[in-house]
């Protein structure tokens, strides 16, 4: 209908979009994600003036709440995390499509009211009988809501109206399960309306990582083996699994962080330019990476899988990993991993991909390193070069958002000696409307039915096909590593970049 | 850091600001353009205060011009230029310098600006007062990209659109205009949902505010139905109501914070649009760099086309009086002749297509001038 809007017109650029008639239900809405990022990013958009007059956000949960309990629990998380300064007047708008639906996930009278809830929202609010349905539940419930979802008839769209599905990692814990997975959600909702967030993608510097390559030309000639050495890809956390035993324990740094979160940023990276910035186009490249990815043949020497031992981590005295609550003293499980890949195309052929994630290391830090060929020839001799390194750009993902380039330069002063130096770009600091967090352009996605920024099911796939040959690898063969809480890794990480002449950058 | 230079030049400051940079250990960040505020010293703090909040999100150097008014004649005839340069937490994101112009060299505040603009950076000047009649051919304005004026802040905000229109350059705007940007928003969101024709619509707001009549015209150029401007108490834009064939739409804010939209067939909603401050607004200003057409487009559709503003003959009666009293100082006569005599040639073209739609006025909107007959759009120089 927009098409033919009198009011829009796309040279008219300061108009943003504002997402159509709809509304939101929270599945799981009492967990940490709901209260610390899509509260507050709900409300963050309502005051950034994207949300659409009339917007409706329903919350599902056990607990037993009425409408006011959860609008103020809502309102409490929203002044707690909420990104921008709290107005009144904001709050106000939102709260009027506040809802709550008490019940648990095989109540079917939970689900008939909720159905009930919808109806009367779209009577009183105006939503128009759009919805979309944001799963922030355990992976194993997935089925059970989805299911009830079509039982109910909440899934059916009519009269032009949609209704979509979001969901969060993990998507499954093998290329078999995450199948399975697809299988059940594909089963009610269309393909085109399920979202699956990857909130990495949501963020600015990550679709930066496109801007810069593809809006410049300073970059791309050398983005290729003939002059890119490798590319490290780092996340890094400082805390340890906190009270998450039971999700992660089993899981593990591998599937929770590299099949997702990694794998991506290393798409984007590595991928040839879209034809176009539409979703199918960006889509269409980012298989072909995942596509032509190809895994060392010894598994053993080129992965390396660690546990946090007991240490100190930025003045706190930490547990290691198999003294944490609830988590077996012989556990297995990885809180540490780091792998190399190669991308097997013309472009990189014989330049590594070292990927690596942990908990517990030096610092909270997500970047991407292309770390360049060091200089054919030298005319300085070999004590100015000393302390030269090599070339590097660096995405800083988070925190700091930027870009990095490492270059060598002459010391003043001395006859000549060169050294390594940094020439850094930073995003400005938030303000007014600057840097919106990731959760906000998603879910303003969700709603717009944009999705260009969702992984889709055969991204997925490739990257469980990845990963799941690793898996069983290290299921058969030794144990975790230990590394001391607080430090970047295990030393077997070390040796493995040592091997090849090569070093982890220290980011 | 903070360095105070009494009777300085151009080059001492940009000296000045490689001594602040050092001493305070960091390098220069990367700052995306200059920001030139110009303003006189009873607005100053507020609008170095608006610059460098934005300037969070658009890192930039500030340079604010401060002309002084001398009392006595002899101190006129004199000339000084005072410096204050500010790197660091005080100066927001980027370097601040604040100019303060003495006697003659007031009258030539584009020497000092020239050799501080960033390499390579846009520049974007931004009067919050007392902005000149024809901005891009001001002697700041022709080192701009862009050129932010105030038409809020003028004595007679309806004659400031006039002469705005009559004078637009691409890369000129109005905060009076990014001040409705979430009143466009959502009445084309509120468009989104409804289906039926667009009979007439009335635009209502306080009396000297220009942002009514921008909205209006805005409404009249894209909807090619008659929009009538209403005077209300305020706050700002009370309300905006859209005959249709399907019933009424309208926006209304009493209090300057919360809204109802009500739509024909639909529950009344509230909606949040609060008075933005200035730096949200100058924030949005330097989010987009090109020039700005719709609001061109919107300009030139011509204040006096609205029904319920002055009519053409009173504004004729009111033109024939000496010279109106636009709150503009007066560029010098001296300024530089080459510069807007590239200009002149497309301005006098806006003035006079804008002449013939008023003119034409009650002929219906047919007679709405359509593209091809306002002046090209003239490529930026340098």
């Amino acid at each position: 209908m927009s098409s033919s809007n009198p009011l829009r017109d796309p040279a008219d650029r300061r108009l943003p979009r504002i997402a159509g008639p709809s509304g939101l239900v929270i599945f799981g809405v009492t967990g940490d994600l709901s209260r610390k990022k899509l509260m507050p990013a709900v409300y963050d958009l309502a005051n950034r003036g994207l949300l659409p007059p009339g917007f409706s956000l329903v919350g599902f949960a056990r607990r037993e709440w009425q409408h006011e309990d959860f609008a103020q629990e809502v309102h409490d998380a929203v002044k707690e995390h909420s990104r921008t300064p709290f107005r009144e007047e904001v709050w106000q708008q939102l709260v009027q499509g506040m809802r709550f639906v008490q019940g648990t996930f095989d109540d079917d009278d939970a689900f008939e009211r909720l159905r009930d809830t919808i109806d009367e929202l779209d009577k009183a609010q105006g939503t128009g009988g759009n919805f979309a349905f944001y799963l922030s539940v355990p992976p194993r419930s997935f089925p059970v809501v989805i299911q009830q979802l079509k039982k109910h008839g909440l899934a059916d769209q009519d009269k032009g109206s949609w209704r979509r599905a979001v969901i969060e990692k993990p998507f499954g814990h093998d290329l078999k399960s995450a199948e399975d997975l697809n299988r059940v959600v594909h089963e009610v909702f269309a393909a085109d309306q399920v979202f699956r967030i990857d909130h990495y993608l949501g963020k600015e510097t990550v679709q930066n990582i496109l801007a810069l390559r593809f809006a410049n030309t300073m970059f791309e000639p050398i983005w290729n083996r003939s002059f890119v050495d490798h590319v490290q890809i780092t996340m890094a956390e400082d805390i340890g699994i906190g009270g998450r035993a039971g999700y992660y324990d089993g899981i593990g740094a591998a599937r929770d962080v590299i099949q997702n979160h990694l794998l991506q940023l290393m798409a984007l990276t590595a991928m040839e330019e879209p034809s176009s910035f539409s979703a199918d186009a960006l889509a269409a490249e980012k298989e072909k990476v995942l596509g032509a990815v190809r895994l060392p043949k010894d598994l053993g020497k080129n992965t390396v899988r660690g546990q946090y031992a007991e240490g100190w981590q930025g003045g706190e005295k930490a547990v290691g990993y198999l003294q944490e609550d609830g988590i077996d003293p012989k556990s297995k499980t990885d809180t540490y991993a780091a792998i190399k890949v190669e991308v097997d195309n013309r472009r990189w052929a014989g330049v590594p991909f070292y990927l690596r994630t942990g908990k517990r290391l030096g610092r909270r830090v997500t970047e991407i390193a292309v770390v360049f060929q060091r200089a054919p020839h030298s005319p300085f001799d070999h004590t100015a070069t000393e302390e030269l390194g090599q070339n590097a750009i660096v995405f800083r993902v988070q925190p700091d958002e930027g870009v990095t380039v490492r270059f060598g330069s002459k010391v003043p002063g001395t006859s000549m000696e060169i050294r390594d130096v940094s020439m850094d770009f930073a995003y400005g600091e938030s303000f007014t409307e600057s840097s919106p967090e990731a959760y906000e352009r998603l879910i303003l996605d969700v709603l717009l039915g944009d999705s260009n920024l969702f992984p889709r099911t055969e991204e997925v796939e490739l990257s469980w096909k990845i990963l799941d040959p690793i898996e069983r690898y290290w299921d058969k063969h030794g144990k975790p590593a230990q590394y001391q809480s607080g430090t970047w890794g295990p030393v077997e990480a070390d040796e493995m970049l040592a091997r090849e002449g090569r070093s982890w950058r220290r980011p | 850091m903070k360095i105070d230079l009494t009777d300085t030049t151009a080059s001492k400051i940009n000296k000045g600001l490689v001594q602040a940079r050092r001493a305070i250990g960091t390098p220069a960040v990367g700052m995306v353009l200059t920001l030139v505020v110009v303003t006189d010293e009873e607005n100053a703090y507020d609008a170095l205060k608006a610059a460098s909040d934005a300037s969070r999100e658009h890192p930039s150097r500030k340079l604010v011009v401060i002309k002084r008014v001398s009392r006595s004649p002899r101190d006129r005839t004199q000339s000084r230029l005072d410096a204050e340069v500010r790197v660091g937490t005080d100066a927001g994101s980027g370097e601040t310098v604040v100019l303060r112009l003495y006697g003659e060299v007031s009258d030539h505040a584009q020497s000092v600006v020239l050799p501080l603009l960033l390499p390579d950076a846009p520049v974007v000047v931004w009067w919050s007062v007392d902005a000149p009649r024809d901005p891009s051919s001001d002697p700041l304005g022709a080192l701009s990209q862009r050129r932010v004026t105030d038409s809020y802040a003028a004595e007679k905000p309806v004659d400031e659109l006039r002469s705005r229109a009559e004078s637009y350059e691409p890369g000129d705007t109005d905060l009076a205009w990014a001040r409705i940007t979430p009143w466009r928003s959502m009445l084309a969101a509120a468009l989104d949902q409804v289906d039926s024709e667009i009979v007439s619509v009335e635009v209502a707001g306080e009396e000297s505010n220009p942002s009514v009549e921008l909205l209006a015209m805005w409404l009249a150029d894209r909807l090619h139905v008659h929009v009538r401007r209403a005077i209300s108490a305020g706050p700002g834009l009370t309300q905006v109501r859209l005959e249709t064939s399907g019933g009424p739409i309208t926006l209304h804010r009493s209090d300057g914070a919360m809204a109802t939209l009500a739509l024909p067939g639909q529950p009344d909603r509230a909606v949040a649009l609060k008075r933005r401050e200035t730096s949200e607004l100058l924030a949005e200003e330097l989010r987009r760099l090109d020039p700005d057409d719709t609001y061109a487009s919107a300009l030139r559709f011509g204040v006096d086309r609205l029904g319920g503003i002055q009519s053409a003959a009173e504004r004729a009666e009111a033109a024939a009086q000496p010279v109106p009293a636009l709150p503009v100082r007066a560029v010098p006569e001296a300024a530089p002749a080459s510069a807007p005599a590239s200009t002149s040639a497309s301005a006098s073209a806006g003035a006079s297509a804008s002449a013939s739609a008023s003119a034409s006025a009650d002929q219906g909107d047919s007679d709405r001038p359509t593209p091809a007959k306002m002046p090209p759009v003239k490529k930026q120089e340098g």
